[in-house]
């Protein structure tokens, strides 16, 4: 229908993009209604969202033309961001931002390494980035869900973990319990995405992948490919976050710094 | 209970102990000493500084002046896993952990690769007055019968000194006896010396023989209890 309105594609796709923003904020509304207050962080979130990727869109019509050394400085950049943008989920922890850092890049840089070298994912720049920066943004998700389910069990259950610390455990082990209940907590997207996949979503990838007129069949399996890649590389992130921050939260003295 | 002062050896001596959180002043320039075998009340009105004294001597929290010496031993000296085991706190909630008295019980002594004997997991819940309660799940306790789990939790590492804080402030008439009584049973049977933080000025003459009182984070008085507390 909007075709109709708008003849050139970036008319249609601003138009488009109009009418998703407005369902979002309708939620936000809704939300509101609730005494949710999503709204500050919703628009700025949409906008900045927006803003990033024409940018972003943009300077990669330029590198995507670049030399191959060009996709490690791009992933690496994205690592960085993924690392401060989830560690904003982990308030008040000291180091979250290099926990997240050092977690995205062990976690999505191992996958992605190990899977450029062995040919899963193509050498080329238009594939490498593409696949790679699907890898940093899930392992960025699961990273920030880890650390905010963890940080709100640690404040939640600060008095059973005092009660460890003050018969003589140590803060590591305190805290055990709400470690394994974050890394559990953040897969549940990964996992679910990779149980209902063809049933409840066909993913943009694979989409994307017929349109350009590769094989129905190719095209799936390699959508599996990207998902189990996916899962292996937020695994990684989260377990390896989950086990970096559980230390952050204690004094050299093992005092709990994290209280209600 | 009410017995004279006990002249043992000096076990825990705080030397201008204090803890500024911001500007707020918790607990300032505290002296004072502990000598085996007594028991010291804590008393003093709300907010005046009674819990942060006794997470400053568990080091729960860092002071911000001053130390504690623990049986002549500069306390930040002591791992803080050895310190709290010699310091043993109970607190005014319980925290049962998930699961039985009995893994409750085990945990501290765990924490240091012993394992509890399961006669001297009964022989700490008859002295607290709950015998046959090792396999019940934690789930199912009264409030009192948890307080005494706690209590008879943190006996199960032998610590040298207990500090109690309100063990009995969120009870009802009749567990807060129970407690009460679980904890002179244990306090004289195992000699311990104590620390007890309290706002219940019978209870601290029933329990303790010397007291401090607290006004904003200040010792304001000390000596035996009688004195302190009727002064």
């Amino acid at each position: 229908m909007l075709s109709l309105f708008f003849h050139t594609q970036l008319q249609l796709g601003l138009a488009q993009a109009t009418i998703a923003a407005l369902a979002a904020m309708i939620v936000v509304l809704l939300a509101r209604r609730r005494n949710i207050h999503l709204e500050g962080e919703a628009i700025i979130a949409m906008l900045r969202g927006l803003v990033q990727i024409i940018a972003v869109g943009s300077i990669l019509v330029i590198l995507l033309r670049g030399p191959r050394w060009t996709s490690g400085l791009l992933l690496t950049a994205m690592i960085v961001a993924a690392g401060a943008t989830s560690a904003k989920r982990a308030r008040n922890i000291p180091g979250a931002f290099r926990v997240s850092t050092w977690s995205i890049a062990l976690g999505a840089g191992l996958v992605i390494a190990v899977m450029t070298a062995l040919g899963v994912i193509d050498t080329a720049i238009t594939s490498l980035v593409p696949v790679g920066s699907m890898l940093i943004a899930n392992a960025m998700n699961t990273n920030g869900l880890a650390l905010n389910r963890f940080r709100s069990d640690v404040v939640a259950h600060a008095g059973e973990i005092e009660a460890a610390l003050a018969l003589g455990a140590e803060g590591r082990t305190s805290v055990s319990p709400y470690v394994l209940a974050s890394f559990e907590a953040s897969l549940i997207p990964a996992i679910d995405s990779l149980r209902s996949l063809g049933i409840v979503w066909i993913p943009g990838l694979m989409a994307g992948m017929l349109l350009s007129g590769a094989r129905p069949v190719y095209a799936a399996i390699y959508q599996f490919v990207v998902l189990a890649m996916i899962f292996a590389a937020s695994g990684l992130t989260s377990l390896t976050s989950t086990l970096l921050i559980r230390n952050k939260v204690f004094s050299p003295a093992e005092q709990l710094l994290l209280r209600p | 209970m009410n017995a004279p002062p006990t002249a043992g050896p000096l076990l825990l001596r705080a030397e201008h102990l204090g803890r500024k959180a911001g500007d707020k002043i918790l607990i300032d320039d505290a002296n004072f000493e502990l000598k085996k075998g007594e028991v010291l009340a804590v008393a003093g009105p709300s907010g005046s500084g009674k819990t942060s004294l006794l997470r400053l001597l568990n080091r729960l929290d860092e002071p911000t002046s001053g130390t504690v010496f623990v049986e002549g031993i500069d306390y930040r000296d002591i791992k803080p896993g050895n310190l709290r085991r010699k310091l043993g706190l109970v607190t005014q909630r319980p925290y049962l952990f998930p699961g039985t008295v009995a893994e409750n019980l085990r945990f501290g002594p765990s924490q240091r690769g012993e394992v509890l004997a399961q006669d001297v997991i009964e022989q700490l819940l008859t002295q607290v007055g709950l015998a046959g309660f090792a396999g019940r799940d934690v789930a199912n306790l009264s409030g009192g019968e948890a307080q005494r789990v706690s209590v008879a939790r943190t006996l199960a590492n032998s610590p040298v000194v207990l500090l109690l804080d309100e063990p009995t402030s969120a009870l009802d008439e009749a567990a807060k006896r129970d407690v009460e009584t679980a904890i002179q049973i244990v306090v004289r049977n195992h000699g311990l010396t104590c620390v007890m933080v309290t706002h219940d000025l019978a209870q601290a003459i029933r329990v303790a023989q010397r007291a401090l009182l607290l006004e904003s984070g200040r010792i304001v008085r000390e000596g035996s209890v009688n004195e302190v507390l009727h002064a």
